[in-house]
This record gives C-alpha cells, sequence and structure tokens, in this order.
C-alpha cells in the first residue's frame, strides 16, 4: 500500500516537472523581446484604463448629478418663481393660473416632504382692507386648487398680505399685474 | 401723558360775565355752516402786568385762538392790517370797547384777550363778542404756568364753539392715522389740528387701520407682527396689548359705540366674514352671513346699525344692516367699486371711498342711499374718509401732494387742506371722539 503511494508520488511530480518545463519553454519563446519586466508594464496599463474609466464614469456622474441638480435646482425655482396672476378684484383662477399651478402640483408630488405658504397678494389700486381679504382668497382658491389634484391639504398653508408687499412698485398696467398674485414660499 | 398735564388740575376757567345769549338767534347755520364764513376779529392780546415775557406770549396766543378757530372751517379770520384799533393801547372789556370800531371793519365776531404772568403761573382772560349786539358772549379767565397755553386756548375755542352751535366742537380730539415715517407702518396720533405728533406702536412689521374706543381709552388696529394679520387691542393708559387668536385672516376692528364691544372680519370659517366681539376680543355672535368678502364695519351712532362693504353684488359695494331685525339693504349703486364706509356721527350719512375711471374720491351719501355727493375732485386718490366727533369735518388721505399725506376738509367738502406735514407716506386716519384730559 505505502510503496503504491511513493510511485503515485513520484510519477506525479514526474508529469509536473515535464509540464512545467515545456510552458516555461512555450513562454521564454513567446515573451523573449519583452522579458522581465513585461508583467509590471501590462499591469499598470490596465489600472490606468480601469483608472481612466472611473474617472470617465464619475465625470458623467458628476455631470448627471449636476445637470439634475440644476434641473431640480430649476424647477425649484420655477416652482418659487412662478407666481399665479389673477384679475382686478378677482380671486378666480384663468386657464393660465391653472397651468401653472398643475406644475405645482407635479412638483409637490416629486417632492413630497415639501410644505409651502401660499401668498396672496394684491394691487395697489383697490382699498387696503377690501384687499387684505381678497389677497386670503386668492392664497386660498390656489390651495383648493392644489388640494383638489391630491395635494394634502397639511401640506399648504396661506397667509394674505393684501397690497402690503407689492414685487413691483410701479404705479402702471404691467406692475399691477405682476403684483396681484398667488405666491409659493417652500416652509 | 398723564403727567405733562398735571399742572393744569390747577387750571381754573372762570365766567368773567355771564353772557346772554338768546336761542332765537343762529349764529351758525347747522344745515350747512360753511356756506357762509362768519367775520371774526382776534386783535392781538395785551399785556395785563408788566412782570416778564407776557407781551412775548400775548401774540403767538392769540396767533393761536385764529388757527384753532380757523380750523372749524366756520369762520373768516380778518387781517389785523385793517383794524381801526389795538385793544393793547386800551381795553379789552365790554364797557372799554367801541364796536363801532369792529363793525366798520366788518367784524360780526370779536376776541379779546389779556395775558397775565405771574412767577411761573399764566393767567389768561379771553372774551367772545358779538359787535353788532355788543354783548359779551363768552367770557373765561384761565390760571395755569407758562406752556400750558395751548390748553386753554382749545378750552377758550370750545367754549366758543358751543355757544355758536351748540356742540363743543373738536378740540378735545386727536387723530390716529399709519405713517411709513419710521420705515414700516406704524400707527402714530396727532391732535385735531395736526399738532403734537406721537408714535403708538413700534411693532417694526406693518400695523394698519387704528380705531378708537369712543371713550378714547382703548386703540385697536390690525398687525403682521406675528405673522398673518392680527387684530391687537391698545389700552392707551398702560399700554397692554391682547392681541386676538382667531385662524384665518383678521382685518380691520371698529369699535361698536359707547360699548366695550368691537366688529371685526375673520375668516376661521373660510369665508371673510364680520363678526360681534367683546373689547377683549371673546366672540359674542356672526353678524354677516354671506359667501366672499365683508369688511369695513362701521357703527351708526346708536349701535343698532352696521354699514359694511361686501362683494356680494359682483363688486365691492356697501351694505346697511340693522342688527336686531337683520334688515340689509345695499346703500352704494354708482360706480363699481366703492369701500371704506364711515358712518357720521350725527348719525345721517355715510361718507366712503369710491373708484371712477381708475381715481378714488370721497363722496358721502345719505343712509337711505339717496343722493350720493362726490366732495374730492381730481387730486390724485382721496381715500378712508374719518368724520370729527362733531359731524362738522372729515380727514382723508390724499396722494395730491405726490404722495400719500393727510387732509381735512368740512362735511361738505370745502376748506381742503393738508393736515401735517410728515416724512413718509400718511394714511388710515381715525378721528377720536371728544376726550377730556
Amino acid at each position: 500500500m505505502k510503496s503504491k503511494n511513493w510511485l503515485a508520488l513520484a510519477l506525479a511530480m514526474v508529469l509536473a516537472v515535464t509540464f512545467l518545463t515545456v510552458s516555461c519553454a512555450k513562454k521564454a519563446v513567446e515573451a523573449e523581446p519583452a522579458p522581465a519586466p513585461a508583467p509590471t508594464v501590462t499591469t499598470p496599463t490596465d489600472a490606468e484604463r480601469q483608472a481612466a474609466e472611473a474617472a470617465e464614469r464619475a465625470r458623467l456622474e458628476e455631470e448627471r448629478l449636476r445637470a439634475e441638480a440644476a434641473a431640480a435646482q430649476a424647477a425649484k425655482a420655477a416652482f418659487v418663481n412662478e407666481n399665479v396672476h389673477f384679475d382686478f378684484d378677482s380671486s378666480a383662477l384663468t386657464p393660465r393660473a391653472q397651468q401653472v399651478l398643475r406644475a405645482k402640483a407635479e412638483y409637490l408630488r416629486a417632492n413630497s416632504a415639501l410644505r409651502v405658504v401660499i401668498e396672496g397678494h394684491c394691487d395697489e389700486r383697490g382699498t387696503a382692507a377690501y384687499n387684505m381679504a381678497l389677497g386670503e382668497r386668492r392664497a386660498d382658491s390656489a390651495k383648493a386648487f392644489l388640494v383638489n389634484l391630491g395635494i394634502a391639504e397639511n401640506r399648504i398653508g396661506t397667509i394674505s398680505y393684501g397690497e402690503e408687499r407689492p414685487i413691483d412698485p410701479r404705479s402702471n398696467e404691467e406692475a399691477w399685474a405682476k403684483n396681484r398674485r398667488a405666491q409659493f414660499v417652500i416652509r | 401723558m398723564n403727567n405733562r398735564y398735571l399742572p393744569l388740575l390747577a387750571l381754573i376757567g372762570l365766567l368773567l360775565w355771564p353772557g346772554i345769549v338768546r336761542a332765537d338767534i343762529q349764529y351758525i347755520d347747522l344745515t350747512n355752516p360753511f356756506l357762509r364764513k362768519i367775520p371774526i376779529a382776534v386783535p392781538v392780546f395785551k399785556a395785563l402786568t408788566p412782570n416778564g415775557n407776557e407781551q412775548e406770549l400775548a401774540a403767538p396766543i392769540s396767533d393761536q385762538v385764529v388757527e384753532m378757530l380757523n380750523f372749524t372751517g366756520y369762520f373768516k379770520s380778518l387781517d389785523r392790517i385793517g383794524f381801526l384799533y389795538d385793544p393793547r393801547s386800551g381795553g379789552i372789556t365790554r364797557t372799554e370797547l367801541n364796536f363801532g370800531n369792529w363793525t366798520t371793519v366788518g367784524a360780526e365776531l370779536l376776541v379779546t384777550g389779556g395775558v397775565s404772568v405771574l412767577g411761573e403761573t399764566l393767567e389768561l382772560e379771553l372774551r367772545l363778542f358779538d359787535t353788532f349786539k355788543a354783548e359779551m358772549m363768552v367770557g373765561k379767565r384761565y390760571r395755569g404756568v407758562i406752556g400750558d397755553q395751548r390748553k386753554m386756548v382749545r378750552r377758550f375755542c370750545s367754549e366758543v364753539i358751543q355757544v355758536l352751535t351748540g356742540h363743543p366742537g373738536v378740540f378735545d380730539s386727536r387723530i390716529a392715522f399709519v405713517s411709513t415715517v419710521a420705515g414700516n407702518k406704524e400707527i402714530f396720533a396727532c391732535d385735531f389740528d395736526g399738532t403734537n405728533v406721537r408714535q403708538i406702536t413700534r411693532n417694526s412689521s406693518i400695523s394698519n387701520f387704528p380705531h378708537w374706543s369712543s371713550d378714547g381709552r382703548y386703540l385697536a388696529y390690525t398687525s403682521f407682527k406675528e405673522g398673518p394679520s392680527r387684530i391687537v387691542i391698545r389700552n392707551l393708559q398702560n399700554d397692554a396689548e391682547t392681541t386676538l387668536n382667531y385662524k384665518g385672516v383678521q382685518i380691520k376692528p371698529s369699535w361698536v359705540p359707547h360699548r366695550f364691544e368691537m366688529a371685526a372680519t375673520l375668516s376661521f370659517t373660510g369665508d371673510q366674514e364680520i363678526y360681534l366681539l367683546t373689547g377683549d376680543g371673546k366672540m359674542i355672535k356672526r353678524v354677516t352671513n354671506h359667501a366672499g368678502i365683508n369688511v369695513e364695519p362701521t357703527w351708526s351712532p346708536d349701535g343698532k346699525m352696521m354699514a359694511f362693504v361686501s362683494n356680494r353684488a359682483g363688486t365691492p359695494q356697501i351694505f346697511v344692516l340693522e342688527i336686531e331685525s337683520q334688515r340689509m339693504h345695499r346703500l352704494t349703486y354708482q360706480g363699481r367699486y366703492n369701500t371704506q364706509p364711515s358712518w357720521s356721527p350725527k348719525g345721517d350719512r355715510i361718507a366712503y371711498s369710491s373708484m371712477d375711471d381708475g381715481r378714488f374720491n370721497i363722496n358721502v351719501i345719505d343712509i337711505d342711499g339717496n343722493d350720493p355727493i362726490r366732495l374730492t375732485h381730481n387730486q390724485g386718490d382721496n381715500e378712508a374718509p374719518s368724520w370729527s366727533p362733531d359731524g362738522s369735518l372729515i380727514v382723508f388721505s390724499s396722494t395730491r401732494t405726490g404722495r400719500s399725506q393727510l387732509h381735512v376738509m368740512t362735511a361738505f367738502g370745502t376748506d381742503q387742506r393738508r393736515l401735517l406735514v410728515m416724512d413718509g407716506e400718511q394714511s388710515h386716519p381715525n378721528w377720536s371722539p371728544n376726550i377730556p384730559q
């Protein structure tokens, strides 16, 4: 039993040596022009390529994130800066106002943690106390529209500033139209 | 505020002569007292003592009498240059005066005065005469300290107006208003004639719509100091404030005459309705009941009726509601924007602001909605009328000078003039009742 094992082991060793010799000879032939340093050269090239690829991926990712952030920023800016406008002495939502509010609803749906305050404002032409009430009705009608589109009521607060906070202080049609607004402020 | 007038507790008004005022003589026609101004002569007062600066005090005090009497709109004070007689060189009493000197220059009324100074004590004796009848109508002696002369003049003018009209006039009233002079809109108050301006609020926020209680002890207003607009009730004696706590907007409080109650707009139901509240803001009851805007309550002098603005007819218009019967009628039909009603203390008329062609003007209308009359014309925007306590004058804001400033006119729209000069913009004046000091 024991001698049989030894025999097998010896045979295996011979075979192994033969194999090694053959492969070494082959390799030596192939690797002749670029001897010893060869492996150390190919390995860095790989790493570099991988690093470049990683960098490119990172750059693309960064670009994507930047674009995404810019888009988010733009969406946020649009959400905050685009006001809902009204006709004189009216809190009714015009088709354009409804369009603006639909975009607001979309944004609120995409940013479900967001809570907002809708400020109701008037132009300077009415009288101050009446405009306090009108401003509230404007904020309320914008809120009601969003709630009808499925935005949770408790995410939306309202406040009326009447005619006290115009964004355009001039006294002309253009300024008045700008100042009759519901304005969104992120809480 | 009270300390300043403490020395005046010693001020004594003495009847110098029992004036004979006949009831059948009507000096000022109250149906339109401004139609004919009564020519009045107020020569420079006479120094009665040789002790100090009575000579220097006499001229400004006599000018103060002229200014105060002119403020009422009842008089045409005559230029002193035309006078034939200078009481400083003669007497100031009935027996010493030759009334022919005064009737000749067209004066129907004459005021003479004497100024005495003794140490810090100032004594004024002031008389009003009917020159044609050669009768004294008012004769008073006032004693106080130097510096009290304005208060003495005010008392004398009240006596004069009382004798001529049967009412005490406006001399013990003040006017609260909103000014941007300190940067933000804050509440201020001045005397009836625009003098003695004081800042009342320092909220560093928007404060608006001041309204005096009829005892003059409280001023209610609307403020954004806590975020949304809140009604604040200020005790003017200790400057303590109560802020109302109702959800939604709170707008323009209006005290019920002679009661510790007020009406104001609240929106906790979702609609802007007018409610009756206690003077410290507790709910009594809802007064209006109509979806939409209901704002700017103003009370009849007996507190039984309330006028207010509602958009229930499609545009802002003024309505009158009888509280007990709930009977209501629409007051204004002309124009598409009628707001800021103010009920006259006489009870018969309501002043308001009406927009026409993009411009606001002050109108008055009787309680049944008849005869709306426009009082301001082609001079910028004219808004926020408020009546003097005797119903003879209206204070309002006007942009006729290029920015919003306070102006005064008679109840008939005559004698329009600026009340006071101040930096910034002034708006929303509210005239107090006479508050005896």
